[in-house]
């Protein structure tokens, strides 16, 4: 639940692109009402400015951050959940499992891309041994044979790859559709695309509707598979412990 | 030795409750229990795609609608069967929504019993209160069950042309047990519903003594005192990323957790489970307070006519809310606002009257309610399990472990469970 609610690696690359052209220049304070009084547990009584406290993150967009999150929601309750659930409507279990597998195996390139560059040998291997054996045995990816075999997946991605070699976050960021993401991790999701891009493995670049439909497709296949629900944590806080969420599973991610 | 003493007396109420039959849920010990559940092996089976639906109503349609909070209908799950049914209401527990684990739990189990299941958000969940909760000051037992009943009026309104049923049973789990109680009290003068069945699921038998267990249990393990809440939150967390980083290929979910717990059995530091269990629900009546306090510009924790923005940061009044015990709300909130509003209250009779010991002559003839329990539940005082066997006699089903609901998903829980509404 904690993933970027929805991710294709490639095509939103535009998309991120303008958003964080949208970031600069957007704050706004809270609006002081004229007849406003203190409460009884006051901010000024209890929060001390020289703590740090673990809801602390660095966020200097915050204004802007909630208001994307707000436009996720939407977007995801209007559009995105819709067309997952008849996806879900029209497509047999066993296929979901199979477009689901698909991609994991085709992602694993990214996977081993970073598990070479963080010098991981265990997990160069498997990840190595699990591309061959699911696109073999597994047909092409459709079955996740590996698993079965005992070879684990290893998710690595660029961002953890900078993660490993001491980049800091940076400062959070709301990415539009894709959800919770930090500066580093915004220019991981950005050069794995090119990795993904660069090698190409199903040539798409010289077909651009098989490659619009690739995009729609995993984006579809994510979501599905994320279990996340705006707004249904009930808690008014819930971007506040988003963030902090998302950015400790990206601390532990990094550490493995 | 005292670790035998006890030991000796669970076998003891064990023999009792069970008359030699082995119960084989694998916890013993009751804070690991709630906070574990019930591991993969040992849950009943049941189907994992049931057709339900998200589905809204809109309780008071005149409300006017927050910036912060734009919500105008409460949100429930319906699980409908294809053809004619008991349709059963579920009731989530303390902070918890419709669609929390507990409750696709029950959904899954009574929709393969036959039984269409309507999930009810608990009125201590955020969104009630926004929506369904007449006077958004979440707690009162009675009148947050006089909220649930209007909800379900209005649903049943809503579903009666889809949904064929041919009569109503009322269960819930924790807090949504005893409400289920006095749902069903109140049912009895109105009679919209006229419920078959009745079952309460680890119920609290006074709320105020539930709620004080849960907030020491925060205050009395954090080192240091409640002052390090913070930083105990901070310590928690990285111990969580050790754990995680050691065991590469485990998810994080429960059967990671009971993991742990064999793999350490014998060194668990029971205090910083309890501590746990305290930090969840203090989140739970962080959320709870804090939606309450900006519905009812109570100047609690949000300044007095302050109106929150649609993109403000909230982030201090967390640290504020993170602060507050249920208790220190239930004495300067709840308190202040149903004495005025009932004259004459006293801080011991809103204690008395959000008690199972209010309505104990109906529990005690009410031969459709019956409650299911452990022996060593956490939310309950020393001896207050005895109510239900005093009060229900038969009708009381008392597992000798389990914690608070940790057993709720074991084999024998369920298939009790599926029986009692089908038999």
């Amino acid at each position: 639940m904690i993933e970027a609610v929805c991710c294709t690696r490639n095509l939103l690359l535009p998309v991120i692109a303008s958003g964080l052209i949208l970031l600069s220049g957007c704050s706004t304070s809270p609006e002081k009402n004229a007849n406003e009084a203190p409460a009884q547990y006051s901010v000024e009584s209890i929060v001390r400015d020289d703590v740090t406290y673990a809801i602390d993150i660095y966020d200097p967009w915050e204004s802007f951050n909630r208001g994307m999150y707000r436009f996720n929601a939407r977007f995801d309750h209007y559009i995105f959940l819709p067309v997952v659930s008849a996806y879900t409507y029209v497509m047999p279990d066993v296929v979901e499992d199979s477009v689901s597998n698909f991609f994991n195996n085709l992602f694993e390139i990214n996977n081993l891309a970073n598990s070479i560059l963080q010098l991981k040998p265990t997990a160069t291997l498997e990840t190595t041994g699990r591309f061959l054996i699911n696109s073999t045995v597994g047909l092409a990816g459709l079955f996740d044979v590996a698993s079965k075999w005992g070879i684990n997946e290893h998710d690595e991605d660029f961002g953890q790859t900078l993660g490993h070699y001491g980049v800091g976050e940076g400062p959070y960021i709301v990415l539009p559709i894709m959800g919770p993401s930090n500066v580093r991790d915004t220019t991981g999701i950005i050069t794995d695309s090119l990795i993904f891009t660069e090698v190409d493995i199903l040539n798409l670049d010289d077909h651009n509707k098989r490659k619009a439909a690739f995009h729609l497709l995993n984006a579809i296949d994510r979501r599905h598979r994320t279990g996340f629900r705006y707004y249904d944590s009930g808690s008014p806080f819930e971007y506040e412990l988003i963030r902090l969420m998302y950015t400790e599973k990206r601390m532990l991610d990094i550490a493995r | 030795m005292k670790r035998y003493v006890i030991s000796s007396f669970a076998l003891l109420f064990s023999t009792l409750c069970w008359s030699g039959n082995g119960y084989d849920y694998p916890i013993d010990n009751p804070l690991a229990a709630t906070v574990i559940g019930t591991p993969k092996a040992y849950t009943a089976e049941l189907p994992n795609d049931i057709p339900r639906s998200d589905m809204k109503v809109v309780v008071f349609p005149d409300r006017e609608v927050k910036k912060f909070i734009p919500r105008k209908a409460l949100n429930y799950t319906l699980v409908r069967q294809k053809h004619a049914a008991p349709l059963v209401f579920s009731i989530a527990g303390t902070g918890a929504s419709h669609r929390s684990a507990k409750m696709r739990l029950l959904e899954k189990a009574f929709y393969q019993a036959g039984l269409h299941v309507v999930s009810l958000p608990s009125p201590t969940y955020a969104n009630f209160i926004v929506t369904a909760s007449a006077n958004q000051v979440p707690g009162h037992i009675v009148q947050d069950s006089a909220d649930l009943y209007k909800v379900m009026e209005l649903i049943e309104e809503q579903i009666s042309d889809n949904v064929d049923v041919t009569e109503f049973y009322i269960t819930g789990y924790s807090l949504g047990g005893a409400q289920a109680a006095f749902v069903a009290k109140l049912d009895e003068e109105r009679k919209v519903f006229n419920f078959k069945k009745v079952l309460m699921i680890n119920p609290p038998v006074s709320l105020f003594n539930s709620v004080s267990i849960l907030d020491r249990m925060l205050e009395e393990n954090i080192p240091g005192g409640v002052n390090n809440f913070d930083a105990f939150f901070k310590d928690l967390m990285k111990e969580f990323t050790k754990v995680y980083t050691e065991l590469e290929n485990l998810d994080f979910n429960d059967d990671f957790l009971y993991r742990i717990y064999e793999y350490e059995h014998e060194e668990i530091n029971y205090s910083r489970v309890a501590a746990t269990i305290g930090i969840s629900f203090r989140m739970s009546s962080t959320n709870m307070i804090f939606t309450s306090d900006v519905m009812t510009n109570g100047g609690y924790i949000l300044p007095k006519n302050h109106e929150l923005q649609k993109t403000e940061s909230t982030t201090d009044y967390f640290k504020v809310a993170n602060r507050i015990s249920f208790t220190d709300y239930f004495n300067e909130r709840f308190y202040p606002f149903f004495s005025k509003l009932t004259p004459g209250a006293t801080r011991k009779s809103l204690i008395h009257d959000t008690s199972l010991n209010s309505i104990v002559d109906y529990l005690r003839s009410a031969e459709k309610i019956a409650v299911v329990h452990n022996e060593d539940d956490i939310i309950l005082a020393p001896g207050e399990i005895d109510f239900f066997r005093d009060t229900f006699q038969s009708r009381a089903h008392i597992y000798p472990k389990g914690g608070h609901c940790g057993n709720m998903a074991y084999k024998d829980n369920v298939d009790y469970m599926i029986n009692y509404f089908t038999n």
